[in-house]
């Protein structure tokens, strides 16, 4: 597949490893900020590639890892209610609420579908006009103005019908938010590459600046990956301090304005909870007051949430680097991928499961040297 | 951020239990293994149940039958390269052939909804038949029952299989040995992919149909061969990745895949890449793998080469010495990565 | 976050910047996208989808610029 398969040659891998083990001459702690970006690392066996003194951290940038838990409740509390079809992205379905999750929603009744956009959703309120559709809104910068572009639409068809439920989130006040930790580890930043490509990378300056921190605008494919890590390392050797773009061919300055725009017209900020993170000042997103009769929230009035919360997980130091996964007194004991206690071991890409993943295949990669 | 501490250290409640059946049930991952483990095999009990191969081998008379059931509940009921009677006929030979049974009888129970298409149920059968009849295997009994509108999503249809094993041979996990080859009979992801482009509306430059096929003229030409199959596996939901990790937990073998050398079509990769599914979990319902002696390994693409079901048979792994179960992939950029069962089925994702 | 795949632009459909609609190819697979994101999008572009919608173009000098840029690493390695 053009402009994918060139960033995944071996050759070139290859070559970027190497000049990763040459450059790096002590230990560095980078994270990177983007579920995708975690997932291609654990396909590809990106930190198999690296030399042990680096340290990758796989930071709070996946949906399933961050909504807040009373969003996911709200989300099953409308889904569960009748004439309403509720839509939601697969990334979703299974990601426990404080008693159940969506597909079990599904499984008692309520009319729970998965859409790839949710322009679908749009269309199914069309096709529905004796329903109430709800798409359920999560996704970092990326996906808002997808969400703001079908919210405009629908006001355009003039449909009284579709609602959103938003639970989005803004990246730069959560990287600020792990920087200013004081246990924070965190030395350089592989920023995701999609969300700068909607909202540009200007914003990361200051942030670099105010925390000395290197920050890489890195795309998906493992030569993004390693390229990225690479001037990262680079930068961090040299004692430098800069926002670089490795993702030129997706990504300008200032980004794709006729999105922010729409984003602007459609939301606003707000004080956002992430899950494991806390409130984040200025981190979420509501719908503007042009808006208002799209929100879900204000439409459907749900039983007071009972939000049960576990004090045993840690995923919120786990998601800052705070802690590795293995440190949780918890971790493959009472908290397994079969039986997890937090998202993070819920999710394929959640750090918890990636590393119960690696250490499995470690220990039988020991037993078999032996 | 906020301040206080660890209040916000939210996590859920642990959902490991589910009290009711949900869609992952039915996936063919880890939640349809542990539903079917601690439910099915707990309560049926029995030493050719727990073996959990394809079909069950069961000694009658001093022969050995094999005998299996499947359910079939495909949506959509037509889709490029087949229908919901091709796949269940195939399937259910498929079962047989993968104990190394030569299939005699199949029954055919179907559950139709009132108001379906008495055309479309022709079209059905005789596909059925057609079927059968190429395979030389007869469908001895039925069953038919009709339940109201909206109960039934058009057709559903089981079919159960009954095959007599001319080999001595024990085909199953058990028998794995270290450095035995992994065989497969062509590219993957056909089948799952063929019906979600449907579904999806996705219009394909390359038309891409079903890989659905009966695979048991195959297998008996590898048997008859002489080929000391140590053991066989169609790919159905779940993939290749799911049927290699079941044989691996079978057996208690470690099985590591050759990235390099599995075949993925050109518009099953698009798919795949565009909606975030990994081409390793995607259904197949015309492939299958073939665990043998890798002294046999030439001999055994030589017969399948010159089956047009087996043209692009290749090997893609091996046994690894060691007895813990596990399935690695060495990646294309020369990494390695184990994979795992997936919870339920694959959903595409954005993230 | 955000699963995006690079497709090219075969056919666009509608006059409206906010409801047009292209066909993007992603190397064999065909599926329509809107452009409302992308009011400079043109056939042949090649753009960056994500959630049905394109998001971006996708700058193809800078595509072959950034593998150029390891041929160099190469280079310095030899």
């Amino acid at each position: 597949m053009k402009y994918i398969d060139e960033f995944r040659h071996q050759q070139h891998v290859e070559l970027l490893a190497t000049a990763i083990r040459n450059a790096c001459t002590r230990p560095w702690t980078i994270m990177e900020l983007c579920g995708g970006q975690t997932h291609a690392i654990m396909k590809y066996g990106i930190d198999q590639l690296l030399p042990n003194d680096i340290t990758l951290i796989h930071g709070p940038g996946c949906p399933v890892c961050v909504t807040p838990l009373q969003a996911i409740d709200k989300a099953i509390g409308i889904a569960a209610l009748g004439d309403v079809i509720f839509c939601t992205f697969g990334d979703m379905l299974r990601v426990p609420g404080s008693t159940k999750d969506l597909m079990t929603v599904k499984a008692e009744g309520g009319d729970v579908r998965t859409v790839y956009s949710p322009l679908e959703a749009v269309t199914l309120a069309q096709q529905h006009p004796d329903k109430q559709v709800v798409f359920f809104a999560i996704g970092f910068e990326t996906t808002m103005p997808t969400t703001a572009m079908s919210v405009y639409q629908a006001q355009q068809m003039g449909l009284k019908n579709f609602k959103l439920l938003v639970s989005h989130v803004r990246v730069p006040p959560a990287m600020e938010a792990i920087l200013s930790s004081a246990e924070n580890k965190v030395q350089g930043f592989l920023a995701a590459g999609n969300v700068c490509v909607v909202m540009g990378y200007q914003e990361y300056l200051p942030i670099a600046e105010k925390y000395q921190v290197p920050i890489v605008v890195t795309g998906f494919e493992p030569v993004d990956i390693l390229q990225g890590i690479l001037r990262c390392i680079t930068q961090l050797e040299q004692s430098q301090v800069t926002v670089e773009n490795q993702y030129a061919r997706a990504v300008q300055t200032s980004g794709n304005t006729t999105a922010q725009q729409m984003i602007n017209r459609v939301f606003k900020p707000v004080t956002r909870s992430w899950r494991g993170l806390g409130d984040i000042a200025m981190s979420g997103f509501e719908l503007s007051a042009d808006y208002t009769d799209f929100d879900a929230e204000n439409a459907f009035q749900i039983a007071h949430i009972n939000t049960q919360e576990h004090q045993e997980c840690l995923s919120g130091k786990v998601l800052q680097g705070i802690i590795k996964p293995s440190q949780c007194p918890e971790f493959a004991s009472r908290c397994t991928p079969e039986s997890p206690l937090g998202a993070t071991m819920v999710s394929a890409e959640g750090a918890c499961a990636a590393y119960y993943t690696y250490r499995r295949q470690q220990s039988i990669t020991e037993n078999n040297s032996q | 951020m906020s301040k206080t501490d660890n209040s916000e250290d939210a996590c859920p409640l642990p959902i490991g239990q589910y009290d009711k059946i949900v869609m992952a049930h039915g996936g063919g991952g880890q939640l349809t293994q542990s539903l079917i483990d601690k439910l099915m095999l707990a309560e049926f009990d029995n030493p050719a149940l727990n073996e959990k191969n394809d079909s069950a081998v069961l000694a009658i008379n001093n022969e050995r039958m094999a005998f299996t059931t499947d359910s079939y509940v495909v949506k959509p009921l037509f889709f490029p390269g087949g229908d919901i009677g091709k796949l269940a006929v195939c399937g259910t030979l498929n079962d047989l052939a993968m104990s190394g049974a030569r299939p005699l009888f199949l029954s055919c129970g179907l559950i139709i909804e009132e108001g379906f298409a008495i055309d479309s149920l022709q079209k059905i059968i005789h596909s059925m038949s057609r079927q059968a009849k190429a395979a030389g295997v007869n469908i001895v009994t039925g069953d038919t029952k009709v339940v109201e509108k909206g109960k039934g999503d058009g057709l559903y249809i089981n079919t159960s299989g009954i095959g007599v094993l001319d080999t001595a041979m024990n085909i199953s996990p058990s028998m794995l040995q270290h450095d035995d080859v992994v065989i497969i009979n062509g590219d993957i992801g056909r089948h799952g992919i063929a019906i979600m482009a449907q579904r999806e509306g996705f219009k394909l430059e390359q038309a891409l149909e079903s890989d659905c096929a009966d695979l048991s003229g195959l297998v008996k030409l590898l048997l008859d061969g002489g080929i000391d199959i140590h053991c066989m596996r169609d790919l159905t939901r779940g993939g290749l990745a799911t049927a290699l990790i079941e044989i691996s937990t079978a057996a208690n073998k470690q099985i590591m895949l050759d990235e390099t050398a599995i075949a993925i079509a050109d518009p099953v990769r698009s798919v795949c890449e565009v909606l975030g599914l990994d081409p390793y979990y995607v259904a197949n319902e015309g492939r299958f793998i073939s665990v043998l002696p890798s002294a046999q390994a030439a001999q055994a693409l030589a017969i399948m080469h010159a089956h047009p079901l087996g043209k692009k048979a290749v090997v893609i792994g091996k046994v690894d010495k060691g007895s813990q179960s596990m399935v690695t992939i060495k990646n294309r950029i020369g990494t390695t990565r184990i994979l795992q069962l997936l919870s339920g089925s694959q959903l595409p994702r954005i993230c | 976050m955000c699963l995006a795949i690079p497709g090219k632009i075969i056919s666009i459909s509608g006059e409206d910047i906010y409801t047009r609609t292209g066909d993007v190819s992603f190397s064999g697979l065909m599926t329509t996208v809107s452009l409302a994101l992308v009011p400079e999008a043109k056939e042949n572009d090649y753009v960056i989808v994500h959630a049905g919608f394109a998001i971006n173009l996708l700058d193809e000098e800078e595509a072959l610029a950034t593998l150029a840029s390891l041929d160099d690493l190469k280079s310095a390695q030899e």
